[in-house]
């Protein structure tokens, strides 16, 4: 019998364990409901090969602190909820690994250039109703569906889609805001998001809204306002390049393209 | 309320801005002539204003500069503070400091150059 134990504890085992590191991660608390005070919480949590700064902020309020607030949902880079800085860069905290920030302490504030709700949670209310104001879908007088033909097809060639499909990917996070220069002095100022929509939908052959679109960016706090920095394209998760995007838009007003 | 489409006051802002290098480039050209001590001689500076072609060079990048440069001013204070008062309060400032300024300085090349300083 115990030559059989000796056997079983000699015998290599098949699974690879990643090796387990804590790192501390300091937390950025808030509520501007209650006080004006913001401070850091910190905790050490254990983290392994593929922990991300979400799994590792639902550690912290699983097991640490359940006050933490932060908004998060699909935790696969889809729905946009889990915007935060991290360590000082705008990134989705979902998309973050851990171990790629190279670094014992994370720190997670929430995003610049929006309102804080609590903690990690923004307030999404001025990106979207600026979204909404570029008129983000396809505008047309006729309809693909046909009351009397059935269905009509609205045909685009490869290279007609190629124009906007990057920017089809935005998935509406805020980052590119969070990281505009121009969206933290000027408040009226449209932003990344909305212009690269605008864009998307003016690039594409089977709308027909462009005009109107043009007019409504064509203003004292619009398209004019970017200073080009970039930063909205650096910090975009879905490979959107918003500051393209502006650049194409201002050759339409600049009467550089039809 | 928007007196001009911000497209058309962004093609004049980066049209003065080509002008006035033009027009600057120009000038510095016309310094090379002589000495620099001897460009900034009086007579030598009142001679250049009663050269017609010279005052008009002058007073275009006048306008241009002051064009461009108050529009700019006028950028820079609408990104700072928001407001319909005061961005209405900015953009007609800047027309009437602009025009002032326009004035002012064409009085100084016309005065000058009709020999009446």
């Amino acid at each position: 019998m115990s030559e059989l134990n000796q056997e079983i504890s000699q015998e290599k085992s098949q699974t690879v364990l990643s090796p387990t590191k804590s790192v501390k991660l300091r937390i950025s608390r808030s509520n501007p409901e209650v006080n004006s005070e913001e401070r850091f919480d910190e905790f050490v949590i254990p983290v392994e090969k593929y922990t991300t700064v979400l799994d590792a902020i639902l550690n912290v309020k699983s097991h640490l602190d359940h006050s933490v607030a932060v908004r998060y949902s699909c935790r696969q880079a889809s729905c946009g909820s889990c915007g935060m800085k991290i360590n000082g860069k705008p990134a989705l905290a979902c998309f973050t690994k851990v171990v790629e920030l190279n670094t014992d302490t994370i720190t997670v504030e929430p995003m610049d250039n929006f309102p804080i709700v609590r903690d990690l949670a923004v307030n999404f209310t001025r990106m979207f109703n600026n979204h909404k104001k570029i008129m983000p879908y396809v505008v047309r007088e006729d309809s693909e569906i046909k009351p009397d033909t059935g269905v009509k097809e609205i045909l685009q060639t490869p290279e007609d889609v190629d124009k906007y499909i990057q920017f089809s990917s935005c998935i509406k996070c805020g980052l590119c805001n969070s990281a505009c220069p121009t969206m933290a002095m000027d408040t009226s100022f449209v932003g990344p998001q909305a212009l690269a929509q605008a864009y998307r939908y003016i690039a594409d052959t089977r709308d027909k809204g462009k005009d109107n679109r043009l007019k409504i960016i064509d203003d004292s706090h619009g398209i004019w306002r970017c200073h080009f920095a970039g930063s909205c394209s650096q910090v975009c998760p879905k490979g959107v390049d918003p500051a393209m995007g502006i650049q194409l838009l201002r050759s339409y007003l600049l009467g550089l393209r039809d | 309320m928007m007196i001009l489409r911000e497209s058309i006051v962004m093609k004049i802002h980066y049209g003065t801005a080509l002008g006035a290098v033009f027009l600057t480039v120009i000038h510095i050209l016309m310094r090379m002539t002589q000495d620099f001590h001897e460009s900034l001689q009086y007579e030598n500076v009142i001679a250049n204003y009663q050269m017609i072609g010279y005052a008009i060079m002058l007073e275009l990048l006048l306008i241009l500069i002051s064009v461009h440069g108050f529009n700019g001013l006028r950028v820079i204070l609408l990104e700072m503070r928001q407001g319909p008062t005061y961005e209405k309060a900015v953009t007609y400032g800047c027309i009437a400091s602009m025009a002032i300024l326009i004035a002012y300085g064409s009085r100084t090349i016309i005065m000058t150059s009709m020999g009446m300083v």
